[in-house]
């Protein structure tokens, strides 16, 4: 039989997002709290993410991840955060009872208010049906970088890129700089999906093509990769017969999307968002358990480490107050928050009348100029921004006031046609 | 030669249309698109000596990690990076590290240091 413990809060995760949680949670009043990581040290992805950019908007100065992750982590050691390192939580449900495993004993912890903090994977070959030879040397980009970062290890010579995500293209950046000749970054859309410095400066400073609306139709090799056959692609995606080349290569990193993890998230019976593939959530970041709140790239993939201690500590002051008080009456009472033309999707998806929601969301094309309304059921604009430049790369943030909010039970956020 | 640049001076983005010669380096003859002084001063620059920050990783003697992560203090011309490179790889330094300890100063007679990024403790 597990032991059985109790606690107000505990926090599943210790990355960028469990980590400001802990710290807001504890500075808004929480003392019993537990901090979980499953990994034998703190910081999450951020360990293996040593390019520098991190850290503008909370810092003001551009950190690598490691420096990041630390500034958080010395916050945690001086507010005396108690954290448990190796220890995975193998179950939940939805009356906050989480069984943990360290190391092979097991306990059962009852929880006050439980934060959610996994953050996400990564997309893998498995998710994209490329037919082909199953040789070595096909990896996820976050696998690659965390080989070439952490262990040491290059996987390759001769690197090839399928998406253009952040991860794949400062991939690229890396393994030049390690003496890889990177041949080429094919993305199946006709624009990129990463960020455009990083296209500048991971790909163009080092002569990289990328190669738009192109992708991968078959893998060759037996034991070891030996490259791909990649061909152009029509406005429907489809490949077109004619345009196929083979590309030599030893080495095939993915970087074609990342999903949040929710294992646990489903296991409680937590709703969960057909497009962020994350929980549903009101303005607090409290999921539809009552208790159970998410954040980070759990709940959605972010562009920036910035927003997600951002939300984190939106969550940790919530849980906090959570515990404390019990869910606010209020609270039961939510406005509805749909995405309209234009937009893929908005977090939270729904708010309390009268609380101030920042509101983010991801819009479906790039666009200049472009006008981002909230509006009321009845079509009226209640908020209306122009933004010089829109990209899905890039979260959209608006803030709603809590008054602007009141009597009404839907919002539409859209991209003006 | 023509191009489009993205100034990335600040969050308005803006999409400079760059005429420049060809040639090493580049010389900028005109631009258009950007709204204020600094993406002037930054189109000349990105064209003519585009300037960059970079990470790395270093080995590392008796750490509980293998490798610390270390990246540049300051901005380098683009040029010169792989010349940097070759001046880090050569570096095997003792663990405990600290984030912020300089393990290189002028690497490849360049105005940056090389600072390690990660805490490594000494392993006994």
């Amino acid at each position: 039989m597990p032991e059985r413990i109790k606690k107000d809060l505990i926090i599943i995760g210790g990355g960028p997002a469990g980590l400001a949680a802990a710290v807001a949670a504890k500075k808004a009043g929480c003392r019993d709290l537990l901090l979980i990581e499953r990994d034998k040290m703190l910081g999450g992805i951020l360990n293996q993410c040593i390019h520098d950019g991190f850290g503008l908007h909370r810092f003001g100065e551009a950190l690598s991840g490691p420096e990041y992750a630390q500034r958080y982590i010395d916050m945690i050691h001086e507010l005396e955060i108690p954290v448990a390192l190796n220890t995975i939580v193998l179950s939940m449900n939805d009356h906050r009872r989480v069984l943990v495993s360290t190391m092979g004993s097991l306990q059962e912890i009852e929880a006050g208010a439980i934060i959610l903090a996994m953050g996400c994977r990564e997309r893998a070959r498995g998710a994209l049906s490329i037919p082909g030879n199953r040789p070595s040397g096909v990896y996820t980009a976050g696998a690659a970088q965390n080989f070439v970062n952490m262990e040491n290890i290059m996987p390759g010579k001769r690197v090839v890129i399928l998406g253009s995500g952040d991860i794949g293209l400062i991939m690229a950046r890396r393994m030049t700089l390690e003496g890889a000749k990177v041949e080429a970054v094919f993305e199946l859309l006709p624009y990129s999906s990463g960020l455009p410095r990083n296209i500048q400066q991971c790909l163009v400073d080092y002569e990289i093509p990328l190669h738009l609306s192109t992708t991968i139709i078959d893998i060759h090799g037996m034991d070891r990769l030996e490259g791909v056959t990649v061909a152009q692609v029509d406005e429907k995606r489809t490949p077109i017969a004619g345009t196929e080349r083979f590309v030599p290569c030893d080495t095939l990193l993915l970087s074609v999307g990342l999903i949040p993890e929710n294992e646990l998230a489903r296991e409680a019976g937590i709703e969960l968002h057909p497009v962020t593939g994350g929980a549903v959530v009101d303005d607090s970041c409290m999921t539809s358990v009552r208790g159970i709140f998410s954040c980070g790239n759990a709940l959605h993939v972010h562009d920036l480490v910035d927003w997600v201690s951002e939300e984190a500590e939106r969550a940790g002051v919530n849980a906090a107050e959570f515990i404390r008080a019990g869910q606010d009456e209020a609270a039961r009472r939510t406005v509805e928050i749909t995405p309209g033309c234009g937009v893929r999707y908005t977090l939270p998806q729904k708010a309390v009348p009268g609380h101030d929601t920042p509101l983010a969301f991801r819009v479906t094309e790039p666009s200049r100029n472009g006008v981002v309304q909230v509006l009321d059921s009845s079509g009226g604009v209640i908020a209306e921004e122009t933004h010089a430049r829109l990209h899905p790369a890039e979260m959209v943030w608006m803030a709603l006031k809590g008054e602007q909010l009141a009597g009404l039970e839907r919002l539409e956020v859209r991209v003006r046609p | 030669m023509k191009n489009e640049f993205l100034c990335v001076v600040c969050p308005n983005g803006c999409l400079i249309d760059a005429e420049f010669t060809e040639g090493k380096p580049p010389k900028l003859i005109a631009f258009e698109g950007h709204k204020c002084q600094r993406g002037e001063v930054w189109i000349r620059q990105e064209i003519e000596n585009p300037m960059r920050t970079f990470s790395s990783n270093v080995l590392v003697e008796n750490g509980n990690c293998i490798t610390a992560s270390v990246r540049t203090t300051k901005p380098v011309p683009l040029a010169r990076v792989m010349d940097i490179m070759d001046e880090i790889r050569k570096l095997y330094p003792k663990a405990p590290l600290h984030v912020g300890d300089v393990l290189l100063n002028n690497p490849a007679g360049t105005d940056t240091s090389i600072i390690v990024t990660r805490e490594v403790e000494q392993t006994r």
